[in-house]
């Protein structure tokens, strides 16, 4: 569908000039504001990894898809789409949650961050650098998840122990690593992690 | 999914006079059973409803005898909340073993009373302690609520508006996890209430339930070993690849002892 890729403007956002309000889409169906009567397709706008985004979605569009198809970030992954496994842990208002869940729509004026929201330029992020270091990945595919649920448990928890680590990570779901470098990984990160600011 | 038409409702009653004025609406909360299920293509809405947003849905207000906690209350703030802490530590505990920490941070008691999943955690804490239900139109018991699996005394559009908890004296939970779902396979939770002991089941099939012997043992001595033979009927439980019914029956009795001494 044309439409679902209207505004694939990259993490860069959208001019809000250009950004659709109201209008009629191919189907002939009114698109309106996510909080206008209801719509089958609606326009959402939310703050992702720092810059405004707009973009024209289907209702039932996921905030998954929106942040795969729509602004092309697909550091995010989708490995159930049933929210069992956490390859799609995204942070919205602060909070990892899984973007599978959830539909985009339902997220309109939220604070999203990504896992490419995480390095400043060159230079990883402490948890994934400390995911590097302690190789917590093997294929990698669940790895955004786990950096992204690690860096939720710490700014909760500073000082996780093993055993709060292994506990929070039970929705993030690896089929490589058998977690042990994981657990060790986020230790790490979340010891590194105290030097930020 | 199939296609649907999405509304952000802006209050209570504007969320029951769209639900009127639909074909096939749902409410949304959390998302966390809908989306799945949408996914699934397992249920097929004209108009999704959005009440997650709602403020006077949300929060947990300390009542003093009662801990009122709002529809749209996420799992997490149940579980961190400093009142329920304090007060009804067992409830906590409870909503803080809801699946995994991604879950819990948009699940919604009233997403999962609504539901009544036959292995939700939520419903045994309800009638548990002989909560009450409250809607945008009515208050109902928690002994009146629960009417089998999938199925509660909520009317079409009825919304849930926030759960309000008697103190117990004291009050415990023990969950048996399911190993792949990782829901209950069991779990019992018990109370010492104003009105005498209350001991509720979620996970065995049928829906939540109480177990009159084990309150009419724990009456008159409150603990694990009054109850240690008290052997439940399996007629009506699941049996499937993770459990028989007899072991279901069996964990019942052991997990109402590890509430008790929790
Ligand atoms: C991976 C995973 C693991 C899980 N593990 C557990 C577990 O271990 N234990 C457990 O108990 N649960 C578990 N759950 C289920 C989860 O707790 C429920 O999905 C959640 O509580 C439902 O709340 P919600 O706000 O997400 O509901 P939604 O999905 O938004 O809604 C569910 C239903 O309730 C209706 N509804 C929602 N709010 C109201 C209201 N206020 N009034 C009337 N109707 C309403 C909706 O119309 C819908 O039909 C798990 C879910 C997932 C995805
Ligand atoms: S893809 Fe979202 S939890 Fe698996
Ligand atoms: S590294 Fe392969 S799934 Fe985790």
């Amino acid at each position: 569908m044309v439409k679902l890729f209207k505004s694939l403007f990259g993490a860069s956002g959208v001019d809000p000039k250009q950004a659709p309000t109201t209008e009629s889409t191919a189907e002939g169906s009114e698109v309106s504001q996510a909080t206008g009567a209801g719509s089958d397709h609606v326009t959402v706008s939310m703050t992702v990894n720092g810059e405004a985004v707009t973009g024209e979605v289907e209702a039932r569009t996921r905030l998954v898809q929106f942040i795969r198809e729509n602004l092309r970030l697909t550091g995010t992954h989708i490995g159930c789409d049933t929210s069992q496994c956490g390859a799609c842990t995204i942070h919205m208002d602060g909070l990892p949650i899984k973007s599978c869940g959830i539909l985009a729509v339902q997220a309109d004026g939220a604070d999203i961050v990504t896992i490419e929201g995480l390095a400043n330029g060159e230079e990883l992020h402490p948890m994934q650098e400390a995911f590097r270091e302690h190789h917590g990945l093997q294929c990698g595919f669940c790895t955004p998840g786990m950096v992204m649920s690690a860096i939720g448990l710490v700014n909760e928890n500073p000082e996780p122990t093993e055993k709060e680590i292994r506990h929070h990570l039970e929705g993030n779901i690896c089929r490589c690593t058998g977690y042990h470098n994981i657990v060790k990984s986020i230790a790490a990160g979340a010891e590194s992690m105290k030097g930020m600011k | 999914m199939y296609k649907f038409k999405y509304h952000r409702t802006s209050s209570l009653n504007e969320a029951r006079s769209q639900f009127g004025s639909c074909d096939e609406p749902r409410y949304i909360a959390g998302g966390m059973t809908l989306i799945p299920a949408l996914n699934l293509r397992l249920d097929r809405p004209s108009d999704v409803l959005d009440i997650g947003h709602l403020d006077e849905l949300r929060g947990i207000q300390d009542d003093g005898d009662t801990i009122s906690v709002g529809a749209t209350t996420r799992h997490a703030e149940v579980a961190k909340s400093s009142v329920v802490q304090s007060k009804i530590p067992a409830l906590a505990k409870l909503a803080g073993g809801i699946g995994d920490p991604l879950v819990r941070n948009r699940g919604t008691i009233g997403g999962s009373l609504a539901n009544n999943d036959p292995s939700a955690d939520y419903p045994s804490a309800v009638l548990g302690l002989g909560a009450t239900v409250h809607t945008d139109s009515r208050t109902i018991a928690a002994d009146d609520y629960f009417m089998g699996a999938f199925m509660t005394a909520l009317e079409e559009g009825e919304i849930i508006t926030k759960i309000s908890f008697p103190v117990p004296e004291t009050a415990g939970y023990g969950r048996l996890a399911q190993p792949a779902s990782r829901f209950p396979l069991i779990g019992v939770f018990v109370a010492k209430t104003s009105s005498g002991p209350r001991v509720a089941v979620t996970g065995a099939g049928p829906g939540v339930f109480r177990v009159e012997e084990m309150e009419k043992a724990l009456s008159g001595n409150w603990s694990a070993e009054a109850i240690k033979d008290i052997a439940v009927n399996s007629d009506e439980f699941a049996s499937d690849i993770h459990a028989s019914a007899e072991y279901r029956a069996a964990m019942i009795t052991v997990m109402a002892g590890r509430a008790i001494n929790s």
